[in-house]
This record gives structure tokens, C-alpha cells and sequence, in this order.
């Protein structure tokens, strides 16, 4: 695994909110093909690093670089818009609110982004677009428009969404945290499988230990803005070496 | 007084509450109304209401009609332009578009509609006559290019004070997007423009369009003001007709009473429209009545979300009516 490129590395991450200090140096590297979870407390900074990595949060210093465009935190000038919208083409996210948007059907919001982008003749976007709906489970509703699904589908749909930009790596904040417990796991394992059909690179902020467990190659630990423990999920769950670490294990398993 | 005992008959009134009970609300509401014409056309009649005079005339006052429409579609088409810009530039934040339209609708909402229309009819001319004189090198007949007529400066200024209007209209629309939509079209790597024409604008105009229709109806009935700058009769909206057949003829009553209902006319006609294009814009888009269709487990989830978003943005709307619910049942067009 040591050997595969770096898609994703993170290099002296700070990020404030006016004197809310929420990140305070972050230093990551995810590799293609790896699944990272990260977990911690709530305001442990883990979906504010996650929403750095495509500049829906601008970094307040430090370096961000996904698929070789390197990109530094602070003011956005003009020049830097281009670039954070070339990085977002390989960057594809998946929010805790699916966000799809309302005012498009199922398959207009996967087919939206690729068309404006030009990936293709819409035919072609259209053909992967019911491909990816396919594998989702959801092949059967692509003129629903969202809001006539339930929690669990218009995930699964933004799942696909994030996928038809064909990224080259995965963000997923808090995936099912937004979802009734008995709809959790079809997203889960629409997830699983993007990990071993796709070999999918992923950054997933989740408390789904079964998952990190099953998925996982590393599992990070926030606390206070920081990386305080990084490591395989069998070491992690159940060896981690801080009490925090433990701590946080013993509340959510 | 004896209070009835449970075995005793009803009284005459308890007997007229319990009958009138059974007639529905708004029987009884139109029966209000009809009294009220009743009232009005027995006043009517008192005062020598002359409906022969009416009938003759209203003919010229409502031939106003076709003028008072397109000032007010002018002015609205104007005013829509005007507020998309503005209220984009409101957004932005680019300091120098910001500045400008800031200036805009503080100045246009700050002062008197009357007075702006004075400003372009009768102040305008001046300035082109002034610049004239003091720049030679301005092609001939600047001095005249300022002049503008009645009805064009009146929809001017019609435009320009509903579109600082509808400015702030359009700029609570579009910030009343949820900011989730936005990140998503970022995070799938829109640019500004994409994410607004996609997906914030189309979202943005279902909350815009009720209070645009208000401000059409609105400005139907500014439109009289127009008459105060002396619009000549061969181009006179309503308002004007009727003060000049009014006056002619010493039948004011009759000739400002027949201004007032055509004008009342109008509103309801477009209350009614607007009304409409309000049921069919909103389809697809109620939360609420959607996850009320869905089964009980996967209520949850989506009547929270819904909660979430309805609450940001308090729909300008009347109550769904079963009957759209019901199209909506057959699933998208």
C-alpha cells in the first residue's frame, strides 16, 4: 500500500473561526485506494479538516494537495478560485444533509455536474449516470425527484452524484448521521462496496466503528484540533494507547 | 331570568344559534357582501348616481386600460431586470457592484414615487438643456434627448422604484436558499455562475415569485400617478380618462367610481393568476405535503429536514389545497 501515490496530503493545517481556534496543525497523507475514518468528539475539528481538503472551508494555513495541484491557505485571490475549482473536479463529497439539490430529478442531479463540466456527450453521461444509479441500488427512480425518497436513498443518490465526477477521492462527512438508524446501513454498504469493487480512496468522518472495523486501513483520532492517535483498526479499536482514544471507544461501541 | 333546564324546549335564540350554525362560513360572508352592495347601491341612488352617464362614458375611461397594462408590464420587466442585478450584486460583495446598488435602493426607496417621476419627467430636460450649453462638442439636439414622454418617464420611474423594491426581495430569495445547496454545487465543482443559473436561482425564484406578483399589483394601481404628469388624452392610462371626463362633465362620482372598480378588476384578475402560477411553481418542491406521502418509517427523517428548511424560509404561500396534493401523487411531469 506504501508504494501507491498520494492522493490526498494535508500539510500544517490551522483553520479558525474568529477566535475559535478549531484546527491546530494537521498533518495527513491518504494514499490511493486507502480508506481513512476519522472520528472524535464533536468540535474536535474532523469535519472542518474534511471540508478543507476541498475548500468548502478555506484553511486558514497551511497546504493542501489532492491529485498534484497544491494549493496554500489564506485569502482567496482570483487565481486561486480557478484552482480550487480545478482540485474540486477530483474531489467528490458526500454531506451529513445529502444536499440534493430539490429542484432536479434523481437523475438530473448525478448527470448535472459532469454536463456542465463537459465529461462527455450527454448520452454518455447520461449511460454512466444510470450505471452508477444502478449500483446504488436506485436504478428504478430516476425520475423521483428527491424529496419523494427516503433518508437512506437521497444519500445513496448523492453518493452517485459525487461519484459521476469520477474523483479521485471520496469526502464523506458524516454520512448517516442525518439517517434513522434502520436506513444506516444501506448506505454503509453502498460504501463498502465503492472500498473493495472500486478501490475507491476515502475520507469518512463517521462514529460507524462496525464500519471503520470492516473498511477502514486507518482510523484517526481528533482531539482538540489534532491527530492524537492514527493507526489500523485493529490496533485502534482495541489497543488504542490514549485514555481519550478509549474513552471516546468505550462511549460509542 | 330562568336558566332552561335540560328537559325544557329550546329558546327562539338557541333555536337561531343552532340554525345558523348549520349554514356554512361563507354563505354567510357573501351575504355580508351582498348587503354591502345593497347599502352602497341605495347611497348610489340617493346621491343621483348617473349609471346612463357610466355607460357612456366608460368606454374612453377603460380604453385607459391598454395604457395602464403596459406602463405597469414595463415597469415590472424594468423592475425585475434591475432587482437581478442588484440583488446579485448585493450577493457578490464586489465592492464596487455592492457600493452601487446599495446607493440604488437606498435613493429609490428613500424617496416619495411622485417625486422621482417628477425628477425624470420635468428634471431630466434640464440637465440635458444645461449640458448642452456648456458642452459644445455633445451632438445636436441633446439639449432635447432628456425630453421624455409622460407615460415613458412614468414607467421609468415606476421601474426603477419597484426595482429597489424588488432588489431586497430578491436578495432574501436567493440567501434563503439553503447554504448546503451552495456547498454542494461547489464541492461537484460548479463555477459561480453554474451554481447560481442550477441551482440557487431556480430555487431562489419559487420564493421569489409571490411577493413579485405582489408588487406587480402594486404598482397596477401607481400606475395612476402617471396622471400627474399631464399625460396628453391620446395616451391617457384610466386614471387620467376619468379626471378629464369627470371634470368635462361635473360627474366625478361616477367618473373616479369607475377608475376605482376597473381598477379593482385588474387586481383580482392577476390575484388570480398570481395565485396559480403559485400552485404550479410549488409542485415538486413541498417538503411538507411530500413526506406526508411517505410510509411512517421514512417519515422522520425527510419531516425534520423539511421542518429545517421551512423554517428558514417561511413559504409566502396559502395552505396546499387537496387538489394539488392529488397531482402530485402521479409523480413528476
Amino acid at each position: 500500500m506504501n508504494e501507491r501515490e498520494v492522493v490526498v496530503r494535508i500539510e500544517g493545517l490551522h483553520k479558525s473561526f474568529g477566535h475559535l481556534h478549531v484546527v491546530r496543525g494537521v498533518d495527513m497523507e491518504v494514499r490511493r485506494g486507502e480508506v481513512v475514518v476519522i472520528f472524535g468528539r464533536s468540535g474536535s475539528g474532523k469535519s472542518t479538516v474534511l471540508r478543507c481538503v476541498n475548500f468548502i472551508e478555506d484553511p486558514s494555513e497551511g497546504t493542501i494537495e489532492v491529485a498534484g495541484i497544491r494549493l496554500q491557505g489564506g485569502h482567496r485571490t482570483r487565481r486561486k478560485r480557478a484552482q480550487i475549482r480545478q482540485l474540486r473536479l477530483h474531489v467528490g463529497m458526500v454531506f451529513q444533509q445529502f444536499n440534493l439539490f430539490p429542484n432536479m430529478t434523481v437523475l438530473e442531479n448525478v448527470m448535472v455536474a459532469p454536463l456542465l463540466a463537459k465529461r462527455g456527450t450527454e448520452d454518455e453521461i447520461r449511460k454512466r449516470a444510470m450505471d452508477l444509479l444502478d449500483r446504488v441500488g436506485l436504478s428504478d427512480k430516476p425520475a423521483e425527484h428527491p424529496i419523494r425518497l427516503s433518508g437512506g436513498q437521497q444519500q445513496r443518490v448523492a453518493i452517485a452524484r459525487a461519484l459521476a465526477m469520477q474523483p479521485d477521492v471520496m469526502l464523506f462527512d458524516e454520512p448517516t448521521s442525518a439517517l434513522d438508524p434502520e436506513l444506516t446501513g444501506e448506505v454503509l454498504s453502498v460504501m463498502k462496496s465503492l472500498a473493495t469493487d472500486l478501490h475507491m480512496t476515502m475520507m469518512v468522518v463517521t462514529h460507524e466503528m462496525g464500519f471503520a472495523r470492516e473498511v477502514a486501513d486507518r482510523m484517526a483520532f481528533f482531539h482538540e484540533g489534532r491527530i492524537l492517535e492514527e493507526g489500523p483498526p485493529s490496533e485502534i479499536v482495541s489497543g488504542a494507547e490514549h485514555p481519550q482514544t478509549r474513552a471516546f471507544l468505550d462511549a460509542v461501541l | 331570568m330562568d336558566t332552561p333546564g335540560p328537559s325544557q324546549e329550546p329558546g327562539l335564540l338557541e333555536r337561531l344559534e343552532l340554525a345558523s350554525a348549520r349554514v356554512p362560513f361563507r354563505y354567510k360572508v357573501a351575504t355580508v357582501w351582498v348587503a354591502i352592495f345593497i347599502v352602497l347601491g341605495f347611497f348610489g341612488a340617493a346621491a343621483k348616481f348617473d349609471l346612463g352617464w357610466i355607460r357612456d362614458k366608460i368606454g374612453f375611461i377603460a380604453g385607459g386600460l391598454q395604457y395602464t397594462l403596459l406602463i405597469a408590464l414595463g415597469g415590472i420587466v424594468l423592475a425585475v431586470v434591475l432587482a437581478t442585478i442588484g440583488a446579485l450584486a448585493r450577493i457578490g460583495r464586489h465592492p464596487i457592484a455592492y457600493g452601487i446598488a446599495g446607493f440604488y435602493v437606498s435613493f429609490f426607496r428613500g424617496t416619495p414615487l411622485i417625486v422621482q417621476m417628477f425628477l425624470i419627467y420635468l428634471a431630466l430636460p434640464q440637465i440635458g438643456r444645461n449640458l448642452a450649453v456648456e458642452y459644445a462638442w455633445l451632438p445636436d439636439g441633446f439639449n432635447d434627448a432628456l425630453i421624455l414622454d409622460a407615460a415613458v418617464a412614468g414607467t421609468l420611474a415606476l421601474g426603477l422604484n419597484y426595482g429597489a423594491y424588488l432588489t431586497e426581495i430578491f436578495r432574501a430569495g436567493v440567501q434563503s436558499v439553503a447554504g448546503g445547496q451552495g456547498e454542494a454545487a461547489d464541492a461537484l465543482g460548479m463555477t459561480y455562475g453554474q451554481k447560481m443559473r442550477r441551482v440557487v436561482l431556480p430555487q431562489a425564484f419559487r420564493v421569489i415569485i409571490p411577493p413579485t406578483g405582489n408588487e406587480f399589483i402594486a404598482m397596477l394601481k401607481d400606475t395612476a400617478l402617471i396622471s400627474f404628469l399631464g399625460a396628453t388624452v391620446a395616451n391617457a392610462e384610466i386614471f387620467r380618462r376619468s379626471q378629464l371626463v369627470g371634470k368635462a362633465d361635473f360627474k366625478n362620482l361616477e367618473a373616479y367610481l369607475t377608475a376605482a372598480l376597473l381598477y379593482w378588476g385588474l387586481t383580482i384578475l392577476f390575484s388570480y393568476f398570481q395565485s396559480r402560477l403559485e400552485a404550479r411553481i410549488g409542485r415538486g418542491y413541498d417538503r411538507a405535503a411530500f413526506a406526508k406521502q411517505l410510509p411512517p418509517g421514512h417519515g422522520a427523517q425527510t419531516t425534520a429536514a423539511a421542518r429545517a428548511e421551512v423554517g428558514a424560509v417561511p413559504p409566502p404561500r396559502p395552505p396546499a389545497d387537496p387538489s394539488r396534493l392529488d397531482g402530485r401523487t402521479e409523480g413528476p411531469a
